[in-house]
């Protein structure tokens, strides 16, 4: 579990967020929403510790990001995986090597244990087996994806971040992508916390939902308490669409 | 200001690039592909810039030259004392500048705009220690090689020239490279050339870790890699002289 409590953050003496708490569950998917420089990114970025924070604690199980030393940051974040907006691969390694990689830097487990882990790990994710001695430039996206994810659990992470999984995805891959994220958190009880302002990942998977506006916490809630809110800048984020209006008319 | 900035934000990323690699495996793996990248890939040009330096050096030299008075073998001596102390030592280092600052910047940087460095960093790895590293041992280690074969092949194209003109010849040319050699000389070269292979991999880095934005920033970063190392060679090469050779 990961408990923020009133985090601040300004950049040149211009405030980002503003006091922001929430608890972040295991073994669910919670999902930060809001619009385009609402803040969300700079949110996500704290919690991991990429940004060091103003004011406010981040607690991983109880342990305080800001009072850690940078050594032991460095532990906490073997027990962090992520998946980044552009998968962020390594492009001088193929797919194996890539899921092999936190493995060679963290295990003591022998090579041939380690190349069964990456290979149950890619299987895990759907991917055929033909695929894993290609580099990222050969696969496409969606696959690109599903190795990043692949990496980022190869270490049993205990806290999973998902910084727009479905940037440039088709619909039918970005719900693919959803749902494995989903089955993963669910099957190893992990903490996830995914970057979204895609509106079919909030329906479909997002079991707590977190709304920034403006760099304030806006609402919070369900996928399925989302129906029925009243907050006015969420219904104009998350119903922009026609489609999505008469979805909730029909809802509600 | 801004200079003042980036020295400590360069010395503060050396500290971190300095110490005890997380995996010494991770390491020697990187190693040996990084000497071949950046060391050995640089033979062709180093072969040939030196041979038809040499070649020219030696024309011009006689050309410049012509006087009775002179020795015969001087043509030979100011050649291979020209390549022994500045050209392949100074010039061939700004030369690979070029080539390698350019290399590792852009490689370095592209990883950082992919948010290849980031995920590096999530993974508890030090980024800095496991991706420079490699690099400026690789490329220290090789550049004193590459210096001593760049004089040999130096030496050789003035050679060429004595064998395949009427402007030298042979005879004289042997002689005047042997003649009055110092081997401190080479000594201070291969000095000069580990200085300067340390300043063009780290300031590559330096400037590939910290650059942000698009590819046009990446290129931004690979041209400021090459100029602040090529003024960082020459600053270098006069106190090192200064020290060595008053």
């Amino acid at each position: 579990m990961i408990e923020v409590k009133n985090i601040n953050k300004s950049f040149d003496g211009n405030q980002v967020l503003f006091d922001i708490s929430g608890v972040f569950e295991n073994g669910k998917c919670n999902l930060i929403i809001g619009e385009s420089g609402s803040g969300k990114t700079v949110l996500m970025k704290s919690i991991i510790g990429l940004h060091r924070i103003d004011k406010g604690r981040i607690e991983y199980d109880g342990r305080n990001l800001p009072d850690m030393r940078m050594k032991d940051i460095r532990i906490l974040r073997r027990e962090v995986g992520m998946l980044f907006q552009g998968s962020a691969l390594f492009d001088s390694l193929t797919v194996m090597e890539n899921v092999m990689y936190p493995l060679e830097m963290f295990s003591a487990d022998t090579r041939k244990d380690m190349e069964e882990r990456a290979r149950f790990c890619l299987k895990r994710v759907n991917l055929e087996e033909k695929a894993y001695s290609l580099f990222p430039s050969e696969i496409s996206g969606g696959m690109q994806k599903r190795v990043a994810i692949a990496r980022a659990i190869a270490l049993n992470p205990k806290y999973l971040f998902c910084d727009e999984p479905n940037s440039g995805l088709d619909p039918k891959t970005s719900l693919i992508i959803d749902r494995l994220i989903q089955e993963i958190t669910q099957e190893y009880n992990i903490t996830t916390i995914i970057n979204s302002h895609d509106m079919n990942s909030v329906m479909e998977i997002g079991d707590n939902i977190m709304f920034i506006d403006k760099g304030k916490k806006a609402w919070e809630g369900s996928n399925k308490m989302i129906f029925k809110a009243e907050n006015e800048p969420l219904n104009d984020f998350v119903f922009a669409s026609e489609l999505y209006k008469q979805v909730k008319k029909a809802n509600s | 200001m801004g200079y003042l900035y980036q020295t400590g934000q360069y010395a503060l990323l050396m500290q971190k690039v300095f110490v005890k690699p997380d995996r010494w495996r991770m390491f020697w793996r990187q190693f040996p592909k990084e000497l071949e990248k950046l060391g050995m890939e640089s033979l062709p040009i180093v072969i040939i810039i030196s041979v038809f330096i040499g070649a020219i050096m030696t024309i011009q030299t006689k050309l410049n030259t012509e006087n009775p008075l002179l020795p015969t073998y001087s043509t030979g001596l100011v050649t291979r004392d020209t390549l022994l102390l500045e050209f392949s030592s100074t010039i061939m280092c700004l030369i690979l500048a070029g080539k390698v600052g350019s290399n590792i910047a852009s490689e370095i940087g592209t990883m950082r705009i992919t948010e290849q460095i980031d995920a590096i960093e999530i993974m508890g790895v030090n980024s800095a220690n496991y991706l420079i590293l490699p690099k400026i041992t690789a490329f220290v280690l090789m550049m004193p090689f590459l210096v001593i074969f760049s004089m040999a092949i130096g030496l050789f194209g003035g050679y060429l020239v004595g064998m395949f003109s009427d402007i030298i010849s042979v005879a004289d040319y042997l002689l005047g490279i042997q003649y009055a050699f110092i081997p401190y000389y080479i000594f201070y070269s291969i000095v000069k050339s580990v200085v300067f292979a340390f300043i063009i991999s780290s300031v590559a880095a330096y400037y590939g870790y910290f650059s942000y934005g698009g590819a046009l920033d990446v290129g931004k970063a690979s041209t400021n890699a090459v100029v602040n190392s090529s003024i960082l060679i020459l600053f270098f090469n006069l106190l090192i002289t200064n020290i060595m050779l008053n």
